[in-house]
């Protein structure tokens, strides 16, 4: 991958991640205020973020042929897949036990919250088991 | 009502969500990636596990551009707090028996998936897939719902 696209992922990193930051997201009992109903702050995130990035996808594949500085657009996969619905169910469970999901946490280390090094030495796990033991060989 | 729903306002939801969107926004005007969180622990297995499953283009091409990503979310988060935050760090309360068994179902889960809370959530979501949508409305109602089990057998925060 050329310097100017992993520079382009970085900067487009820093934004999420003190975007993540801003909004409170890095930390779990946060999140735990919203999956408890207390604050549905979540969801403002959520829908903010899934709001101006649905606005972005129609606009630059309107505009543009290719992305600035790469050949071509990644397609989404759009089938449904049974597997994505029990993954689902898992990660809910995780995610309602923890208050973790994998983009807070990776990006908590930076607000300095060291024992969420515990929940992402357990997500490298949970990752490995899948695609060691419980992935298809097709797909 | 405001208050009611969201105790500590709603500022910092709307422009933490704006700026979340706008990163995803500015990898896809750029690269044209829809870049999610998750896959990021599969692709650096890749580095370290000769299994079939790891050593698949979807996570050998990637690992490089998914670990450049992941540092961009850390010190992104790190610029956060030494200028908007004043500098104050934050340490969890959240036991680590629930970090370490949560986290292990979220790895296990995400990428049975294939997506998590920023692919399946937000660029799925985006992009009008079916998928990620059952997805999403799938893990919202099963996490609400441990989270109510556990918050009713005591366990706090």
């Amino acid at each position: 991958m050329k310097p100017l696209q992993l520079v382009s992922i970085f900067l487009g990193g820093l934004l999420f991640g003190f975007g993540l930051a801003f909004s409170g997201m890095t930390q779990p009992e946060i999140v735990l205020s919203f999956l408890q109903l207390r604050d549905l702050g979540l969801l403002l995130v959520l829908g903010m973020a899934t709001g101006i990035t649905l606005i972005t996808y129609q606009l630059v594949k309107k505009s543009i042929k290719k992305p600035l500085v790469s050949k071509s657009f990644s397609p989404y996969p759009s089938i449904i897949r049974k597997d994505a619905i029990i993954g689902a169910v898992i990660f809910g469970i995780g995610w309602g036990i923890s208050g973790l999901c994998p983009g807070s946490a990776l990006a908590s280390i930076g607000i300095g919250n060291m024992p969420i090094l515990i929940g992402i030495g357990g997500m490298f796990l949970g990752a490995y088991v899948q695609g060691a033991y419980f992935s298809k060989k097709t797909s | 009502m405001v208050n009611l729903l969201f105790p500590l306002g709603i500022t910092n939801y709307i422009v933490g969500g704006i700026l979340i969107g706008l990163g995803v926004s500015m990898i896809f005007l750029l690269t044209g990636i829809r870049a999610g969180a998750s896959s990021f622990f599969s692709s650096t297995i890749s580095y370290f596990s000769n299994k079939e499953y790891f050593q698949r283009k979807l996570y050998t091409t990637t690992r490089v551009w998914r670990i450049v990503f992941t540092l961009g979310l850390i010190v992104g988060a790190f610029l956060f707090t030494i200028t908007f935050n004043n500098g104050q760090f934050f340490t969890t309360n959240v036991q680590w028996w629930r970090l370490a068994l949560g986290g292990f179902l979220v790895g296990f889960g995400t990428r049975f998936s294939r997506g998590c809370t920023s692919g399946h959530g937000i660029c799925g979501l985006a992009s009008f897939s079916l998928s990620s949508f059952l997805a999403v409305i799938t893990f919202l109602i099963i996490a609400i719902f441990t989270a109510f089990i556990v918050g009713s057998l005591g366990v706090i925060p």
